[in-house]
């Protein structure tokens, strides 16, 4: 088990000796982001802006228009939010070269609440032209992630949680940008998930299966662009898919799968998230419970949508 | 230095009525913040900056933002005299199909860095450049324009901040500081004086001058330039849409182009006879 953020903080510096183009910003936080890693090695190349967004999202860009790498960081409610238009008119628009991660996405932020609780940020991300969106399962994929990130030329968000989760690739794991994995092989339904909600999914596959009921799992690291040839798959093989994501039901996952499907091979459909509403405080694993954000949820969708298949 | 100022000068009425014939034929765009900052801009593209418009990417050029976007006529006028595209294409201004977009576009106009237009992020920007640039040991300096109106924006004492922390003594703002905005006199809007007090106060080197002498704004972007330590910013005092009577000190002007009655006036006025 291991954090997503401590998984970036330990890529970036790691990738901060190998590329000194890239440049890390944060906005106070960066003990919290784990930027501050990068900053310890690489003191010259670390900007703290202070607890100002919209500056560091414009002053990444201007960065990037000078031939640099940025990666900035602050949690997901700040970045998506109050940066959101400095992402869409001076990073999306002109394509710039920055690497927008955002921590503590999601409920599990805990206690801090629904003020601090990002339940949307990935569809707001989704919906701007030129944005990469990605969303890791786990500590290894985040790495992967991270380096893919640094890759590829042209602007990308990815969102990372605070808590340990559980892993689910192993050592190594190969990420790239757009590719979906199929983690757990079935043919009564599929689980196209993402972030903490693979492993949630392949607990539920697991018992499920002792019930007779094959489910696959099918992880999109990549929500951005979405990988359209395994989600088709997926809704051709087993006719039933339950998306699930630590995030709105409203434009995320279970939305970009949804309109993609839609429009190719209408399929049933349940959509596993949080229902249009805000975020409460809790412990974190509290509040996966009360969203049901849990691999009991996952049980229950998957027994349902299988029956009425029939 | 005499010959220099007047050549500039001489250079400035030109590209006026490049912007008036522009925005004439475009029937589309800002009149007023365009002619109240083309004597800045004249003064960076031929005069200050290093550039080099057969390279536009060239790595040793100084890098310039027009954070006040909506003045793009008067970019364009000055990368078309440049020689960074050709001159017909301003006729295409605000077109389907055309380079030229309403606000600049860094993806589609040769010579445009960063796109601007939704104001108070370009200093962001320019600070950013700033930045890199310096991390890189160049020398190249960062210009970026600024309306007054647009100071009303939180994002760009944000940057003002970060700029002055990060000693940022290759950027320089040029405020224009024209006194209006769409609604009316800035002071009635929201007032944001003093800009100069408010840029000192944040740690910044100022320099007032009058935004329309030529022999004042080299001189204080050789101040600039020489001021180490700080950033600067070049607070120019100006008039909307100088240079034709119709115009000046008018916000009406703000996003109203010259019409056929209004074109040869306007020209007359700038001293234009074709």
């Amino acid at each position: 088990m291991i954090a997503t953020r401590d998984a970036y903080g330990e890529a970036l510096a790691e990738l901060g000796g190998e590329n000194d183009k890239i440049v890390a910003l944060d906005a106070d936080l960066s003990g919290s982001t784990k930027t501050a890693v990068f900053a310890k090695k690489f003191p010259n190349r670390f900007f703290n802006m202070g607890i100002a967004e919209a500056n560091m999202v414009g002053t990444a860009a201007g960065l990037a228009a000078v031939g640099k790498i940025p990666f900035l960081s602050t949690f997901a409610i700040f970045a998506a939010g109050r940066g959101w238009e400095q992402i869409r008119q001076s990073v999306a628009y002109p394509k710039a070269n920055v690497k927008i991660v955002a921590t503590h996405g999601g409920v599990t932020v805990g206690e801090d609440g629904g003020s601090h609780q990002s339940v949307e940020d990935v569809a707001i991300m989704r919906a701007i032209p030129n944005m990469t969106v990605i969303v890791p399962a786990d500590g290894e994929e985040t790495k992967g992630a991270i380096r893919a990130a640094a890759a590829y030329k042209g602007p990308v968000y990815v969102r990372l949680g605070r808590n340990k989760v559980p892993s689910v690739f192993p050592a190594g794991h190969k990420f790239e940008i757009g590719k979906g994995v199929v983690v757990v092989p079935g043919t009564d339904l599929t689980f196209i998930t993402t972030g903490l909600m693979t492993a949630a999914a392949v607990t539920a596959a697991e018992k499920l299966k002792a019930e007779g009921i094959s489910a696959r799992v099918l992880h999109i690291g990549t929500v951005k662009p979405l990988d359209k040839e395994l989600v088709l798959q997926a809704a051709q093989e087993t006719g039933a898919i339950v998306t699930a994501e630590e995030h709105s039901v409203v434009g995320g996952l279970g939305g970009a799968v949804a309109e993609f499907l839609g429009e190719t091979c209408p399929t049933l459909m349940k959509r596993v998230g949080i229902h249009d509403r805000f975020g409460t405080s809790g412990k974190s694993d509290e509040l996966l419970k009360y969203f049901g954000l849990n691999a009991e949820t996952l049980i229950e969708e998957a027994r349902e949508i299988v029956s009425r298949k029939k | 230095m005499k010959e220099k100022i007047a050549d500039l000068e001489e250079k400035a009425r030109r590209l006026r009525v490049a912007i008036v014939k522009t925005l004439h034929k475009s029937q589309s765009g800002h009149t007023g913040g365009s002619l109240s900052a083309i004597d800045m801009v004249c003064a960076l593209y031929f005069h200050k900056m290093r550039h080099n418009p057969a390279d536009p990417a060239w790595e040793g050029r100084d890098r310039f933002v027009l954070s006040k976007g909506h003045a793009a006529p008067a970019l364009y006028v000055a990368l078309a005299e440049c020689g960074y595209f050709p001159a017909e294409d301003l006729m295409m201004l605000r077109r389907l199909g055309s380079h030229l977009q309403g606000h600049p576009d860094s993806k589609g106009t040769p010579g445009v860095d960063v796109c601007t237009g939704s104001l108070g992020q370009g200093l962001s920007m320019a600070n950013g450049m700033a930045l890199g640039l310096k991390l890189d040991g160049k020398e190249n300096r960062v210009y970026a324009v600024l309306g007054d109106g647009e100071l009303q924006e939180g994002q760009v004492w944000e940057a003002a901040m970060a700029a002055a922390h990060y000693k940022s003594d290759n950027l320089c703002a040029l405020i224009d500081s024209n006194g209006l905005q769409i609604d009316g006199d800035v002071s009635k809007v929201m007032n944001v004086s003093s800009i100069s007090d408010k840029f000192r106060a944040f740690g910044w080197n100022v320099i007032d001058i009058d935004g329309h002498d030529m022999g004042q704004i080299i001189a204080a972007l050789d101040q600039a330039e020489a001021h180490k330590g700080a950033p600067t910013a070049i607070v120019a005092k100006t008039v909307k849409g100088k240079g034709v009577h119709l115009f000046e000190n008018k916000a009406s002007y703000h996003g109203v182009t010259p019409n056929d009655d209004e074109l040869p006036e306007a020209l007359r006025c700038l001293g234009c006879c074709d």
